[in-house]
């Protein structure tokens, strides 16, 4: 389990990226599908809003990955003492 | 194991404090705690959902009336600000909770929620201020966020910081039943107020009410919560001189601490947050605007399925103390991926009028042709509408807009079946599949509280946990009805396709929270 938890890490690392390559490519593609300035307008926002939120929660994921990597999760602290 | 506790006086009376040899606290005074805590955080809840319920008529009060469909997803976008910010509130309100208590933090907390839902009941519509009019509700919606993201972590640390070990889950679980009843109230609110003023009238104004009326409660609330006691953990901890200093910098730059607040967001909370507002919010909003369902029949079928599935939260909660919190919260994630796809095809199947034969129509009343100018325009649009009625109870309105343009003649719209009231047998089908949304809602959230508070210490538990659910329940799952709303209005996409987004999360939250959670309790919380 701990070899699935350290490779499944690399995954989560390179999924980050991915998803934040997938939303700016959408979010370039629905702006450019609008046809007047109101249009525009709301779609840069909606987009917006969606990458403000989600680089950080990206960054997150990696920096999820990383851990697991390195074998953070390998053994979960059973009591607060070990944190 | 010694826990601090406070002698009769302490949960609703005088603030000294003792520190008994014991862990078991006088029944009567646990529940005290949990009723002064639930009642606060339920009406933080109502504040917060009203404004998701009224997203609609909201939006045609806050934008130009030729916005169209932007309206309601800009408007869905305010209430999504609301969702975003709930993290920050954790973060700020957290780390009061972790400095000068959890008692004063919740205060605070909801004195700004009453109040900013008090004032969006005041704000004056579009018409009146113009643009004034969204930036004054996003900013109130702003500080409705801070202070739920302050509210929700507070209360479920106070509750379990009172709970014997054994019964951690079953009384957190009350605190978990607060969102949904909060929901619960702020739908029987808005449908009575409807009922009474007439749906023209609560159009126009009476759609305040239900945001004024929240003081009313707010104050009650306070009062309350005046009376309460600071959490025997906190206390002891001051007491000792161990408060932290800092909690922000003890709980992130303490890798320890920052990799469980990372495994609570991506393998649970994540998970949950699209669960919960999937089986409750999205479903509304799917009923009423892609089901095209009657205002009041969507609502009357949430309001059911809420009032069934509501005691499976203590069910599940208490059932988490004994085999654990990870497999019941998972298995609500997996039932969520297999089933939203075949029940959301059942809504629009049964829903879908298009196909009536002649023959199963019983009534059908054409109202007066009614004709309104187009603005800056000579063109106006022309409405005819009919009520049908079918033999078997079903009853809808056949609305067709044709534009009448001065230089083009008719330019015929497209017919839009609409209101519709469903047969009964049907009505409690749909109550029937939302109570299942419902009960997965109970079982990913009822012991979340409880695996959350056992994951960090003391010190810095109000902030540690805040974070990651409110990432995972504001962001993730806030973000439902607009992202969902969002992906359903791109050109090729399906009225289910929005459905994708929540599916997604759940599964990859499924998949991290079984390879990399543990099923161990931790049973010392008091250090």
């Amino acid at each position: 389990m701990n070899t699935l938890k350290k490779f499944l890490g690399l995954v989560w690392m390179v999924l980050g990226p991915l998803t934040m390559t997938f939303l700016f490519i959408q979010a370039v593609e629905k702006v450019g599908l609008t046809h007047t300035d109101i249009e525009r307008t709301n779609t840069i926002l909606q987009w917006a809003i969606i990458l403000f939120i989600f680089l950080p929660i990206s960054l997150g994921l990696m920096i999820f990955g990383f851990y697991a990597w390195k074998g953070e999760y390998d053994h979960l602290p059973e009591s607060s003492e070990e944190l | 194991m010694q826990v601090a506790v406070y002698d009769s006086n302490v949960y609703l009376g005088k603030p000294n404090i003792l520190f008994l040899m014991s862990e078991t606290l006088p029944r009567n005074n646990i529940f005290k705690v949990i009723g002064a805590s639930s009642l606060g955080t339920l009406i933080e809840w109502y504040d917060f959902y009203i404004f998701g319920s009224l997203a609609v008529i909201i939006g045609h009060q806050l934008f130009p009336e030729d916005a169209g469909a932007s309206a309601l997803i800009n408007t869905l976008a305010i209430f999504a600000a609301g969702f975003i910010v709930r993290p920050f509130g954790a973060l700020v309100f957290g780390r009061l909770g972790d400095l000068i208590g959890r008692k004063y933090t919740f205060l605070l907390t909801l004195v700004l929620m009453g109040g900013s839902t008090f004032f969006i009941g005041l704000i004056p519509s579009y018409k009146s201020i113009g643009y004034a009019a969204p930036i004054l509700v996003l900013i109130l919606r702003l500080i409705q966020g801070l202070a739920l993201g302050g509210e929700y972590g507070g209360a479920a640390t106070y509750v379990a910081e009172h709970a014997p070990k054994n019964k951690r889950g079953f009384f957190t679980s009350w605190i978990q039943t607060t969102a949904t009843l909060g929901l619960f109230l702020s739908l029987g609110i808005i449908v009575i107020t409807k009922n009474i003023l007439g749906a023209e009238t609560f159009g126009s104004w009476g759609w305040r009410i239900p945001f004024l009326l929240s003081i009313v409660l707010v104050v009650v609330s306070i009062y309350i919560r005046m009376k309460m006691h600071e959490s025997p953990l906190f206390s002891k901890l001051k007491a000792e001189g161990n408060v932290s200093k800092n909690p922000l910098k003890e709980s992130f730059s303490n890798k320890a601490n920052f990799k469980m607040v990372l495994l609570a967001l991506f393998g649970a909370t994540m998970g949950q947050g699209v669960i919960w507002y999937t089986g409750q919010f999205y479903a509304q909003s799917f009923l009423e605007n892609t089901c095209k369902l009657d205002f009041n029949d969507s609502r009357y079928i949430l309001l059911w399925g809420i009032a069934f599935a509501t005691p499976f939260f203590v069910v599940f909660g208490a059932w988490s103390d004994k085999v654990g919190r990870k497999w019941i919260m998972l298995s609500g994630m997996l039932l969520g991926i297999l089933f939203y796809r075949p029940i959301y095809q059942i809504f629009l199947d049964d829903t879908d009028y298009t196909k009536t034969e002649q023959t199963d129509i019983l009534s059908a009343v054409p109202a007066p042709v009614t004709s309104v100018l187009i603005a800056n325009s000579t063109d106006s649009l022309r409405t005819a509408s009919t009520k049908v009625t079918l033999k078997n109870g079903a009853s809808f309105n056949r609305v067709q807009t044709d534009t009448v343009s001065a230089t083009k003649g008719i330019l015929v719209g497209k017919e839009v079946i609409k209101d519709k009231v469903l047969p009964r047998p049907v009505f409690w089908k749909f109550i029937g599949l939302i109570f299942f949304q419902i009960l997965l809602v109970t079982m990913v959230y009822g012991p979340i509280a409880a695996f959350l508070v056992e994951l960090f210490p003391t010190k810095i538990r109000y902030t540690s946990m805040s974070l990651p659910y409110h990432i995972g329940n504001g962001v993730f799952g806030g973000l439902v009805p607009f992202i969902a709303t969002l992906i359903a209005s791109f050109s090729g996409a399906t009225p289910l396709s929005g459905l994708w987004y929540p599916i997604g999360i759940a599964a990859l939250s499924l998949l991290i929270g079984t390879i990399y959670l543990s099923n161990k309790r931790d049973e010392n919380i008091n250090d």
